[in-house]
């Protein structure tokens, strides 16, 4: 009994046993709520990723496409575990507004609508068409006009100094022009001589928030049919950039993927004698994380540099719980002592320092945690009260792309810092108290005497 | 002598040898000292500062080892104890009184008296044995005048107080053997005096005691005294 009793006593009387245990619930703070934020901008990151993809991509990266999409699309719908799949063409182009003199460019995305908010959560982007998006291409002030969805960055304006997007009941009348340069199945120009381009006049409907970066700054949506028409991808052998794939519920993405790219292998086979077969070989199917890859790995690169960041941090906490316990072990061989001369073996005087590393680590631990969950719940309201009083914000919405800090606590993470804690304070501990269990009772108690 | 009762040997030291090393010397402290204790005896051991005598208790009481020699309880060699044994010896066999003390500042008296007892068992071991413990421990509080002190830290207690817990602390388990190392050096006359009264009583009931002592006045409150000089006893 006196290994619980002594520990606590010990804790509760010396000073800088609270030393230590603040120092371990420093760490846990820090790492609770810097992971915790970490883990939620780059989780939030992937889903809006995933929501804008799908579950699996056949595509190919050639501006020029691929034939026989339609016939690959009725292979899938034979199948339970594809839930949705949906045509995209893409291709790049010159976005004008008549009258201003500017001119960007944009990457355009011809789109089924219905199809693709089924295979994706692109209606989810949307703001007058959330709920309808089967008319998403029709502007609501005049329904007969080509109209098309733009990045909602695109909008001028339509974003405060917080970082909050702001939208009229109704949407803007704005005229645009698409430019851009359609290619034949074989990679040429389709048109030649002064006629290179295909143009078009189109009036935005809605805008997209997808929050991703690059594709709500540049991108511009249009009709399937009609992109496909300014693309070059309409004709006798029409083509298409990619399809997106949504899995039934309960189907693993691997699993679900690897099925779809068997499914392909036998098609391209099937097709490998028809006309422009060349272009399936430029094909690949991909899951989501493999599609954006490029955009999904610069940051799981961060966490990970995190992560060892921290786990430094922890060394350095495991050598601060060593300094302290040496020192209060130092101090205490006359309790060691006294508990020897009556008999305490040293494997026990071991257990009763073990039992204070794993209370100061404790304590710490929790203490840490608490003050990390307290902090992360009301993050964002200091957030929103510093740029009220100050102008600051830790990331400047009008240059990042996020709502919300992320504070969604994962409690299986929590655990896991918590319980790294306590054994940093074990560790640190160890040596100390191994070499303060192995004196002999006689040393300390001579020296005490003296 | 005609009259006296036979006494069984609790102790038996045979050619001890202990020597320090002091930076390059060595200092021999005990040069092949015998000793034999009978049970029930109340023996003091005097001798100079520096003569060897407190680590003789030392050794005697299993705190620490002879460079040669052995020592013997109840006919047992401490020596050929294993690790588990001597603590097993020193927790139920052997009761320590220091000179300082040495209580535990954590503990409150009430605690630092049933140590000894909370030593030897773990924790479901000690939940049985927990009610009994508190008994007796108040017990022995009583009988050395510290009832009204059990809840009182160590550094609330005046020193003679303090030196009364401490025997209570080696005889919480009814040691067979009561080793005191100079248990009133710390003490002013009146309340050493005291304490030795105490030690009387309690070898009156039947403990066997040996006290190491510089004081000669002090040693002869003993039954026999043993002088200790130049590593041997005189």
């Amino acid at each position: 009994m006196y290994k619980f009793i002594l520990p606590l006593r010990y804790f509760l009387k010396r000073r800088i046993t609270h030393l230590a245990a603040a120092a371990v619930a420093l760490c846990v703070f820090i790492v609770v709520v810097v992971m915790t934020v970490m883990n939620g901008l780059v989780s939030e990151f992937k889903d809006k990723n995933h929501d804008f993809v799908g579950d699996c991509i056949v595509g190919t990266d050639s501006l020029v496409g691929f034939c026989y999409y339609e016939d690959f699309l009725s292979e899938l719908q034979k199948h339970k575990f594809v839930q949705a799949a949906s045509p995209v063409v893409k291709g790049f182009g010159l976005l004008t507004q008549p009258g201003t003199g500017q001119n960007i460019g944009v990457e355009i995305i011809g789109i089924e609508p219905v199809g693709f908010c089924e295979a994706t959560k692109f209606a989810q982007t949307l703001y007058y068409h959330k709920d309808k998006p089967s008319d998403v291409f029709s502007p609501t002030y005049n329904p007969a006009l080509a109209g098309c969805v733009v990045g909602i960055d695109m909008i001028s304006g339509s974003r405060d100094g917080a970082g909050k997007y702001h939208h009229g009941p109704e949407p803007l009348q704005i005229e645009l022009m698409i430019i851009c340069f359609p290619l034949t199945a074989r990679g040429a120009l389709a048109k030649a001589g002064t006629d290179l381009v295909n143009s078009k006049t189109v009036y935005y409907s809605d805008d997209s928030h997808t929050g991703l970066v690059k594709v709500d700054a540049r991108t511009i949506y249009l009709e399937f049919k009609l992109a496909r028409e300014l693309l070059g991808m309409a004709g006798a052998t029409p083509r298409a950039s990619a399809i997106h794939i949504k899995f039934a519920e309960g189907t693993r993405l691997k699993a679900g993927v690897g099925k779809i790219k068997k499914m392909w292998n036998d098609f391209a086979e099937t097709y490998a004698d028809r006309q422009y077969a060349n272009l399936l070989k430029n094909v690949t199917v991909q899951s989501w994380l493999d599609y954006r890859r490029g955009s999904i790995a610069p940051m799981e690169k961060e966490q990970t540099m995190l992560i060892l960041l921290f786990a430094m941090l922890g060394i350095i906490t495991v050598f601060i719980i060593f300094v302290v316990f040496y020192m209060i072990i130092s101090h205490k061989s006359k309790d060691i002592g006294i508990l020897k001369s009556v008999g305490v073996s040293r494997i026990a005087v071991l257990q009763l320092f073990v039992v204070f590393a794993a209370l100061v680590g404790t304590v710490g631990a929790l203490t840490g945690a608490g003050a990390g969950c307290v902090f992360l719940a009301k993050i964002n309201d200091m957030e929103d009260w510093l740029f009220e009083r100050f102008g600051w914000q830790l990331w400047d919405r009008t240059v990042y792309a996020i709502g919300d800090i992320p504070n969604d606590i994962e409690w299986q993470v929590l655990a896991v810092i918590i319980g790294a804690a306590v054994l940093a304070a074990l560790a640190g501990a160890f040596f100390p108290g191994l070499r303060g269990s192995s004196k002999q009772p006689v040393e300390v108690l001579q020296v005490s005497q003296l | 002598m005609a009259g006296e009762p036979i006494m069984s040997e609790i102790l038996r030291a045979s050619g001890l040898y202990k020597s320090y090393k002091m930076g390059q010397s060595k200092i021999e402290v005990l040069r092949g000292l015998n000793l034999s204790v009978q049970s029930g005896r109340f023996i003091a051991i005097v001798g100079a500062s520096g003569s060897g005598k407190s680590t003789l208790l030392h050794i005697l009481g299993a705190l620490d080892e002879p460079d040669a020699g052995s020592v013997e309880f109840e006919g047992k060699r401490l020596d050929k104890l294993g690790a588990g044994r001597l603590n097993q010896f020193r927790n139920k066999m052997v009761g320590f009184v220091f000179q300082f003390y040495h209580l535990l500042d954590e503990l409150n008296v009430l605690e630092n008296v049933m140590l000894p007892a909370m030593a030897q068992s773990g924790i479901v071991g000690w939940l049985k044995r927990r009610a009994g413990a508190r008994k007796h421990a108040k017990s022995l509080l009583e009988q050395l005048g510290l009832s009204d002190r059990i809840t009182h830290k160590p550094y609330q207690l005046s020193g003679g107080e303090r030196q009364r817990v401490a025997i209570a602390r080696a005889l919480m388990n009814k040691p067979r053997l009561l080793l005191a190392d100079e248990p009133t050096g710390n003490l002013d006359s009146e309340t050493g005096n005291g304490i030795l009264k105490i030690l009387e009583e309690l070898n009156g009931n039947g403990q066997t005691i040996v006290m190491v002592t510089h004081d000669e006045k002090n040693a002869h409150r003993a039954q026999r005294v043993i002088r200790l000089a130049d590593g041997k006893i005189v």
